[in-house]
C-alpha cells in the first residue's frame, strides 16, 4: 500500500528547502560586489531583486514550516531534487532581467546548465553582458560543481541534523571525513584553495597573452570556476577560442583534469599519500578510457585530414576529447565544425568519452570511472570463472582509496546506473530526432546535456523547440543528481496524490 | 612610316585602355567588395579556405598584443571571428565592445583559414587591409524605475520576514526550555 506523505513530511521537506534557498541565495552578494567594482549600476537592481525574492521565499518556507522533526532518507532525496529545480528557477531571475536571454525558459535553461555544470547556453550577445552577470553565470557553476547541498551544509552547519541524508541525495555517497558537515567544509577548503591558485595561474597567463590585468584576473577566476567544476561557461561567445592561446589551452586542460579527480583522492593527495593516484581504480579507468578514446579520435581526424599537423591535431582533437571526457565542454571550435570537419569515427569516440565522464564525488557528470572500472572488473571475473573449475572460489579485488573486494551488489548498482545513463542519452537523442535532427547530432547534444558536458554541435540555439529545451533541462537535472533523488521525488509525488 | 606611327599609336591606346579597365575593375572590386557574414564563412569554411575575403564586425573584448602581432575578435552580430594582424597595421581603436560599450566597427580584407596551420587549427583570418568604418560609442546605463520599485519591495519584505523569523526562533527556544 502506498502511504500518503504526512504533514510532518511536508514540513521537514519545505523547512530544509527554505534553508537551502537562503544559503545559496546569499551567494548573490558576490555579483553585487562585482557590479560595484566595475561601476555597473543597472545590474545591481537585477541582483537585489533576485536576492530579495529568493530570501523572501526561503524565509517564508522556514517560518511557515518550522519543525524540529528528524530527517529521513526519503526527505533527503526529495529535498535535494526539489531544491535543484527551485534554485535553477531562482538563479534564472537575474539572468532574465539582464535582457540577454530571449525568454525566462532560456534563462532557466542556462541556470540549470550552470548549476549542473553542463555549459550549454542560450545567452544572447554574451560579449556585451555585464561583468556582474558574468560573475553570476560562472558562480552557478562553482556552486553546482561542489553541490548546492555542500553550500547549504557549510553555511548552516549548526541546524542540520540529518546532514548526510541530504548530502547523499546530491550524488555524493562517499564521505571523505567522518561527518557530512566536515566533508562539506573540506570540499570547500580544497575548492577555494584551488580557486585562488587557478585564478592566479590563469590570470597571469591571460596577462601574458595581452589582456589587461583586472580583466585578466576576472577571466582567470571565471575560466577556473568553469574548468575545475567541469562546467564550460566562458565570458566570451567564442568560448576558449576567444583567447587564441595554446598556453591557455594547456592551462585549462590541467584545471579540467583536476576537476575530474575524486575529492577523496584529493584528500589523500593533500595528506601526502601521492601513491594513490597510480593505484586507484578510478584513475586507472580514467587514464585507459582517455587514451583509448583519444586514439580513435586521432585516427578519425587523421583520416579526414583536417588537422595535418600534430600540434593542430592535439589542440583540436585532444583538447575537445579532454573537454568532453571531463564533462567540461570548453570549445576552440565553432559548433557546426564538429559535423563539418569531424569524421563519424571521431565524433562517436567523442560522444562515448562524453558519456563516460570523470570520477565519483568530483564535479563531473556522466557514468563515472568507478562504475566503468567495476563493470569491467566483474566482466573479467566472469570470464575467469568460466576458465577455472566450478568449485573454485574467485575473489576479485580493486583499490579505491583502500583495498576492497568486488561484491555483486556493487556491480549491480554500478550496472544499473550505467544502464540508466545509456537510457537517458538515448531518450534525448530520440527527442532530437523527433524534431527532425539527424541521429548523430541528436545523440551528440543529448549525451552532452545528460552527462553535463556542454559541447554543442549546433542544436542548442534559441530557435530550438521548447520541448527540446525542456528535455535538455530535465536531462541536465537528472544526470547531475544521478537518478535516485529524482526517482524518489517522482515516487513522493505519486504517493502524495494516490497514497492513503 | 605612317603605318608604323599608327601602329604605335594604336598599341599605346590599347595599353591605356587595358590599364584603365584593369584600374577601374580593381577600384570597383575594392570599393564594392561584399563583406561576408561570419555564419557564411563558418558554414562554408572549406569553400572560403585560403581565399581573400572582406569581413566586417565590431571589435569586442580585448586587443591582445603578441609581439609584433595582435589578435582581435570581430563580432558581426552572429558570431565573432579571430583576426590576426601586424600590430603596426591596426588603426587606433577608440572603443572595444563590452557592457554598455559598442566597439568600433572594422572592415578587414584578409586571408580566411578554416583551420589555420599557423595557429593550431583555429578558424581565423589573417588581415591585410584593415580600416575603421564606424566609430564605437558608450551607451549610457539607465535605471529601470519598475525594477527600483521591486528592489525596494523585496528588500522591505526580507527585513520584515527576517524579524518574524528571529521572533519565531526566540519563542521556539523559550518553549523548548
Amino acid at each position: 500500500m502506498l502511504l500518503k506523505p504526512s504533514n510532518d513530511d511536508i514540513c521537514v521537506i519545505s523547512y530544509h528547502i527554505g534553508k537551502i534557498i537562503v544559503a545559496v541565495s546569499l551567494c548573490l552578494v558576490l555579483p553585487i560586489l562585482t557590479a560595484f567594482v566595475f561601476n555597473e549600476h543597472a545590474p545591481i537592481l537585477d541582483f537585489v531583486i533576485s536576492l530579495g525574492f529568493s530570501l523572501s521565499l526561503g524565509f517564508l518556507l522556514i517560518i511557515l514550516f518550522k519543525t524540529d522533526k528528524e530527517l529521513h532518507w526519503m526527505h533527503g532525496m526529495v529535498i535535494v531534487s526539489l531544491s535543484w529545480l527551485i534554485l535553477a528557477v531562482l538563479a534564472a531571475i537575474p539572468l532574465y532581467l539582464s535582457g540577454h536571454w530571449h525568454s525566462f525558459l532560456d534563462a532557466v535553461f542556462d541556470a540549470m546548465s550552470g548549476y549542473a555544470t553542463t555549459g550549454l547556453t542560450l545567452a544572447q550577445d554574451l560579449d556585451h553582458l555585464s561583468m556582474s552577470h558574468q560573475m553570476w553565470r560562472h558562480l552557478t557553476m562553482f556552486i553546482g560543481g561542489q553541490g548546492v547541498i555542500i553550500v547549504a551544509l557549510s553555511f548552516l552547519a549548526a541546524g542540520t541534523g540529518g546532514a548526510f541524508k541530504i548530502y547523499v541525495g546530491e550524488a555524493r555517497d562517499e564521505k571523505i571525513l567522518p561527518n557530512a558537515i566536515q566533508t562539506a567544509k573540506f570540499i570547500w577548503m580544497i575548492s577555494i584553495s584551488y580557486l585562488i591558485l587557478g585564478t592566479l595561474i590563469l590570470g597571469l597567463m591571460a596577462i601574458w597573452e595581452g589582456i589587461a590585468p583586472l580583466r585578466a584576473f576576472f577571466h582567470g577566476a571565471w575560466i577556473f570556476m568553469a574548468a575545475f567544476d567541469t562546467g564550460g561557461f566562458a565570458p566570451q561567445s567564442q568560448n576558449i577560442l576567444y583567447y587564441h592561446s595554446f598556453l591557455f589551452e594547456i592551462g585549462t586542460i590541467l584545471m579540467m583534469i583536476l576537476g575530474i579527480i575524486n575529492f577523496k583522492l584529493h584528500f589523500s593527495l593533500w595528506t601526502g599519500n601521492r601513491r594513490e593516484i597510480w593505484r586507484d581504480i578510478e584513475m586507472i579507468s580514467l587514464t585507459s578510457t582517455i587514451l583509448i578514446s583519444f586514439f580513435f579520435v586521432a585516427v578519425g581526424l587523421a583520416k579526414a585530414g583536417v588537422y595535418p599537423q600534430a600540434v593542430a591535431l592535439f589542440r583540436k582533437g585532444f583538447y575537445h576529447l579532454i573537454s568532453g571526457h571531463t564533462g567540461t565542454g570548453y570549445m576552440t571550435l565553432y559548433a557546426s565544425q564538429f559535423m563539418q570537419n569531424w569524421t563519424p569515427l571521431a565524433l562517436v569516440s567523442l560522444i562515448v568519452a562524453m558519456g563516460l565522464g570523470g570520477a565519483m564525488c568530483s564535479t563531473t557528470g556522466g557514468i563515472k570511472a568507478l562504475r566503468i572500472g567495476l563493470v569491467f572488473k566483474a566482466f573479467i571475473q566472469d570470464v575467469r570463472k568460466l576458465m577455472y573449475p566450478e568449485s573454485a572460489v574467485l575473489i576479485e579485488k580493486f583499490h579505491h582509496i583502500k583495498d576492497l573486494i568486488l561484491e555483486d551488489r556493487q556491480v549491480r548498482s554500478a550496472a544499473l546506473i550505467f544502464l540508466a545513463y545509456l537510457g537517458l542519452y538515448l531518450f534525448g537523442a530520440i527527442a532530437g530526432m523527433a524534431y527532425g535532427y539527424p541521429f548523430l547530432e541528436s545523440l551528440f547534444e543529448s549525451t552532452s546535456a545528460a552527462a553535463n558536458v556542454g559541447l554543442s554541435c549546433g542544436i542548442t540555439t534559441i530557435s530550438m523547440p521548447v520541448v527540446l529545451k525542456l528535455t535538455y533541462i530535465f536531462q541536465m537535472w537528472i544526470g547531475r543528481l544521478e537518478f535516485v533523488a529524482v526517482f524518489t521525488l517522482a515516487g513522493f509525488i505519486i504517493a502524495f496524490f494516490r497514497g492513503k | 612610316m605612317g603605318t608604323d606611327k599608327d601602329g604605335l599609336f594604336l598599341k599605346h591606346r590599347l595599353a591605356q585602355i587595358v590599364v584603365l579597365v584593369t584600374g577601374f575593375w580593381l577600384l570597383v572590386s575594392v570599393c564594392y567588395a561584399q563583406s561576408i557574414s561570419s555564419t557564411a564563412l563558418i558554414k562554408n569554411a572549406k569553400q572560403y579556405d585560403g581565399k581573400t575575403v572582406v569581413y566586417q564586425g565590431e571589435i569586442i573584448g580585448d586587443v591582445m598584443v603578441r609581439g609584433d602581432f595582435v589578435w582581435i575578435n570581430l563580432f558581426d552580430g552572429e558570431n565573432a571571428i579571430g583576426i590576426w594582424l601586424k600590430k603596426a597595421a591596426l588603426p587606433k581603436i577608440k572603443h572595444v565592445g563590452g557592457y554598455h560599450r559598442k566597439g568600433d566597427v572594422l572592415e578587414i580584407e584578409g586571408v580566411f583559414h578554416s583551420s589555420c596551420l599557423e595557429h593550431g587549427g583555429d578558424l581565423d583570418m589573417h588581415a591585410g587591409r584593415i580600416q575603421i568604418i564606424q566609430e564605437g560609442y558608450l551607451t549610457p546605463e539607465s535605471l529601470n524605475p519598475a525594477k527600483m520599485v521591486w528592489a525596494k519591495i523585496f528588500s522591505l519584505t526580507v527585513l520584515l520576514l527576517l524579524a518574524v523569523m528571529l521572533i519565531q526562533n526566540s519563542i521556539f527556544r523559550w518553549k523548548k526550555r
